[in-house]
């Protein structure tokens, strides 16, 4: 679609404009200290298939706004997706009326002042226009190869487009539009002997290759039929991207890496792999092989991360792992204030910087190995190591003297992603994936396939 | 997604159903029947505004008038409040609150969906025409077309989780004193670094319409109260969690029955002492699994094998699909476990997660055995599942396990509450300890992770302790087990009696695309396994 015709078109979510009239609406309700609205506006949609058929499929509209008011260091929020006069005095009453039932918070931040943030061109007309009938067709792209090959296909294409704000009475205003889709395809052998997956994510719909990622599934699940289990043990493995992105995530993004991964604060307080024996961290320390650099930039362009946090902090161009060296750890205002630090935030975006090598030349130059197209089920084991299990699932092979040779059974893994990336034997070149085990579309990540030595295999699964 | 105040305010009923009352909830501790007495004057019940009925109803006439042949609609609001504290103060206090309708239409055997937040004539009609256009084009690439199994009309009903207590009845520093106190008993204990607390509490009132006639209105409540205490030794730190207190469809009574402040101090030396407690060796044990810790094994390897959906295809995507297939393999055929091993699907248990009175498509709540004997006997089904399996099992109902997560979810197949029952005799976890010469005794829910088609997990847990000769002879750390589904569950050879019966819970169970999340719950009883692979996940070995 055209500039043209896409400024032509009403955007989903709100407008600056808009988003700002709304915020001001709040903040002008406010009998606070201080107070901060965010506001999210957002249309959503989907389509499921399964068994070569459409499921379900659905499109929800939606706008709301989230009132957090402080009264000294004492801080409640509220929020409410009812905007009319009334909607607001409420949500903004409710807010207040719990922070002045809270305890104080030696910890709480006072309210930014305004900041500047770097403008991110990440909505999508062909993602907001995904509408169901053009969702239909892509689902058709696999349903019908599939149909007539005898295999079933089972997919999702989820999207979401609309606007974000963060403002508060300091002034500080914080906008940013933006369109997400992600399209995750299982294709599986009638008999049930073979599964195959494949899946793509970006901001932009036209950067997804949805009838290619329907031909991997295709040529995976047949291609998995008739596993053989091997023996669990140490191997040297070949992860393709996703695989990489499904390990990587845990320790740069979402939840668990603020709880068990890349905090400066769980460090710091000896709860953390990136924890010193003797106190304090390890940043300036080379904990990885030296060709692994992990950085985070909303400007990235694909990765086009939203440019601040839900305080209105700007997100930044940040290097957490340089030459497998640890050069950052995540600081949120309040500890970074404690050590003297700048804050970084936690990041919602991440890119491993690749290799040259390809998946045909990793392939050939391993004796025995594991080739794995995804994970499945991952969770904390052990918080000190870093320490994972799951299991690999819809393709996993096996390489022998420099050629995949056949299928084999998945294998349950007990492996720390920290630990493995000292480990590595070759990159590929860096691709954005869909890495979020819902296949919905989680975060933003770029990694390349790695090749890894003595990777921990604990049992096998005849899960197909 | 969402709380409310101001509105709810006004809005504070204080739910007390017949049943609740009749039902005989567990033991009421004091300073809880002296809450109760004092928040009885407000008691209100809550009931469906004539507006709200009106506009469900529009929805449907213009569903239908779209080219629907069936159509339901809900409209709801949710309303969350979540309190956070660490250590000596608090960390985080949230309220949110959500409104509005989603409108499911069949037409031309293919199901279309929309939602909004507008609750409005105009809006109500659009969104409606919307589900029946969605349908309509997902219908030109049906190959077999839904077929929903029939049920009864239920035109004016409704239904209410029996609280006692509303947790909104209750003050904000009440709450967190409460939490502040658990924190100041663990922090007491010498080596304890960390403590985090928290109270999350769920509700909503929801009205569900359907075009066979029904309308439900019901309040769901939740309520989740949490500890957590990390210990750190010099290069080392372990966590204890408050797993033996689930989340519970219960009030604030809830929360006053889990005795955080009485048991924090415990949790807390069991953090510390983790540090310093003996790694397990790596072999085969006989574990002896305290139902903390059991009902998420049952949840992985018995709730989810059994979900129908599952089963045929349709979560492959995502959740997986199911050794229990095909069905007309495994009905009545698959040996799960031993005789003594019978497993309910209920969604009529007082004070648990997934009860309610009818599902998210206007069937009544129902009760059966998933296993029967030991032997696999039924899966869970919506209507539109039933006739799948109808000529396998005989069962022309639905068993009414249709679940949105709120109004803005696309209804599917969900878990109903799924448990072991307990065996006849009056057997304790004492005395199963005392019948076993070696093992490990493991307590509260850890680690989890099963393969997509359910047959090979591994488990940790909170603490465990060795048994020799009997007893407890100390504690171990870095435990987690392996097996395969059906092995495991027919190692299976002593279970508790009634005596010994709990339930645990989860309230965020995922499943679906997009992820929705349900709550529910799973009763147990200890029990006893043979031969089981346990690993040592510490530092040493991996």
């Amino acid at each position: 679609m055209s500039a043209t015709s896409a400024a032509a078109q009403r955007r989903a979510g709100l407008s600056r404009e808009e988003a700002k009239a709304l915020a001001e609406r709040v903040l002008a309700l406010s009998t606070a200290d201080e107070a901060r609205v965010n506001i999210r506006g957002s249309i959503s949609g989907s389509t499921r298939f399964a068994l070569n058929q459409i499921t379900t499929s659905g499109d929800s509209a939606d706008t709301t706004v989230t009132v957090t008011s402080a009264f000294g260091t004492r801080e409640a929020s509220a929020s409410t997706n009812r905007l009319d006069d009334e909607g607001l005095r409420e949500v903004v009453a409710r807010s207040e009326r719990l922070a002045r039932l809270t305890p104080e918070n030696p910890e709480r931040m006072p309210e930014l002042a305004p900041q500047e943030y770097v403008s991110v061109p990440a909505y999508f007309e062909s993602t907001a226009s995904l509408d169901a009938e053009r969702r239909a067709r892509v689902a058709e792209q696999a349903m019908a190869p599939a149909s007539e090959r005898g295999l079933q296909a089972a997919g999702f294409l989820d999207l979401s487009a609309g606007s974000t704000a963060v403002a508060n009475r300091n002034g500080l205003f914080a906008f940013h539009e933006d369109s997400d889709v992600a399209y995750t395809l299982t294709v599986r052998t009638a008999a049930g002997d073979g599964s195959g997956w494949a899946g793509g994510a970006h901001n932009d719909f036209s950067k997804i290759d949805t009838a290619a990622v329907a031909e991997r599934a295709l040529e995976k699940a047949i291609r998995s039929r008739g596993a053989q289990p091997v023996p669990p043990g140490a191997w040297t493995v070949i992860l393709e991207p996703a695989a990489v992105a499904n390990l990587l995530s845990l320790m740069f993004l979402g939840f668990s890496a603020r709880i068990l991964g890349i905090s400066a604060r769980a460090a710091d307080e000896g709860r953390s792999f990136f924890s010193r024996p003797d106190g304090g961290n390890r940043i300036r320390e080379k904990l990885f092989d030296e060709r692994v650099t992990l950085v985070s930039d909303p400007t990235d362009p694909e990765l086009l991360d939203r440019p601040f946090d839900d305080d209105g902090l700007p997100l930044r161009h940040v290097v957490w792992v340089e030459g497998g060296v640890l050069r950052n750890l995540a600081y949120g205002r309040f500890w970074a204030q404690k050590q003297g630090k700048e804050p970084t935030g936690f990041p919602s975006s991440l890119r491993m910087m690749g290799g040259d090598a390809s998946l045909d030349e990793m392939i050939a130059s391993t004796e025995r190995g594991i080739f794995v197209t995804r994970f499945w089920y991952i969770r904390a084991v052990d918080p000190r190591t870093l320490l994972y299990t799951g299991l690999t699932r819809d393709g996993t092979f096996l390489i022998e003297n420099g050629r995949v040779t056949r299928a084999v059974q998945n294998l349950r893994f007990n492996e720390s992603p920290a630990l493995m990336l000292s480990r590595l034997e070759a990159l590929g070149p860096a691709v954005r994936v869909s890495a979020e085990e819902a296949g919905g579309r989680g975060e933003a990540i770029i990694v390349p396939p790695l090749k890894i030595r003595n990777f921990t295999f604990t049992s096998v699964s005849e899960a197909v | 997604m969402p709380p409310g105040e101001g509105t709810a305010i006004d809005r504070r009923e204080f739910v007390k159903l017949a049943g609740a009352a009749a039902g005989g909830a567990a033991a009421v501790s004091l300073p809880h029947r002296r809450l109760a007495a004092l928040a009885a004057p407000s008691l209100r019940r809550p009931t469906l505004d004539p507006a709200i009925k009106e506009l469900a109803l529009l929805a449907l006439d213009a569903a239908k008038s779209a080219g629907a042949s069936y159509a339901d609609v809900r409209i709801g609001r949710v309303q969350t409040e979540s309190i956070q504290t660490r250590d000596d103060h608090i960390a985080g206090l949230s309220s949110e609150e959500t409104f509005g309708f989603g409108v499911r239409a069949l037409a031309g055997g293919a199901w279309g969906f929309a939602a909004s937040r507008l609750v409005e004539r105009d809006e109500v009609v659009r969104v409606a025409r919307r589900a029946a256009a969605q349908a309509k084009a997902n219908a030109r690439y049906v190959r077999v077309p839904v077929r929903l199994a029939p049920v009864d009309a239920y035109p004016d009903v409704e239904w209410h989780t029996p609280v006692e207590i509303d947790p909104w009845s209750i003050s904000l520093e009440e709450k967190v004193d409460l939490l502040l106190k658990a924190n100041a008993e663990a922090m007491r204990v010498a080596g304890v670094r960390v403590v985090t607390s928290s109270l999350f509490f769920h509700r909503e009132e929801k009205t569900v319409a359907t075009t066979d006639g029904t309308l439900v209105f019901q309040t769901l409540v939740r309520s989740s109260p949490q500890v957590s205490v990390t210990a750190v030794g010099r290069g080392e730190f372990q966590t204890r969690q408050s797993a033996e207190v689930p989340p519970a469809a219960r009030g604030y009574e809830h929360v006053l029955g889990a005795r955080l402040v009485e048991n924090a101090g415990r949790w807390a030396e069991e953090a510390v002492q983790k540090l310093t407690a003996k790694p397990v060796e790596p072999g085969l044990y006989t574990l002896v699994l305290d139902p903390s810790h059991l009902w998420l094994t049952i949840h992985e390897s018995i709730g989810h094998p059994t979900e129908l959906d599952r089963a045929l295809g349709y979560e492959a995507n995502y959740a997986g699909t199911s050794f229990l297939a095909p069905p007309d393999g495994v009905l009545g055929r698959l040996r799960y476990g031993p005789e003594l091993m019978n497993v309910q699907a209920d969604r009529t248990q007082a004070g648990a997660l997934a009860s309610t009175g009818w599902d998210d498509e206007g069937v009544p709540a129902d009760r059966w055995l998933l296993i029967k004997d030991g032997v696999f006997a039924d899966y869970q089904t919506t209507r539109e599942q039933v006739a799948w399996i109808a000529h396998l099992t005989g069962v022309q109902r639905s068993h009414g396990c249709s679940y949105a997560q709120s109004w803005r979810h696309i209804p599917f197949q969900r878990m109903p509450n799924v448990s072991l029952l307990p065996g006849a005799e009056d057997i304790t976890l004492e005395d199963i300890i005392a019948d076993t010469d070696a093992g490990i005794y493991i307590v509260g829910d850890g680690s989890y992770s099963i393969d997509q088609q359910r047959y090979n997990f591994q488990f940790g847990g909170q603490v465990f302790y060795e048994i020799e000769d009997g007893r407890i002879a100390g504690m171990l750390k870095d435990v987690a087990y392996q097996a395969r589904t059906v092995d495991f569950w027919n190692s299976m050879d002593r279970i508790g009696g009634p005596r010994s019966y709990f339930v645990g819970g989860s309230m965020f169970d995922g499943k679906g695309q997009p992820g929705q999340i349900n709550a529910v719950s799973h009763g147990c009883v200890p029990a006893r396994f043979r031969n089981v692979t346990v690993l040592n996940t510490g530092r040493g070995e991996r």
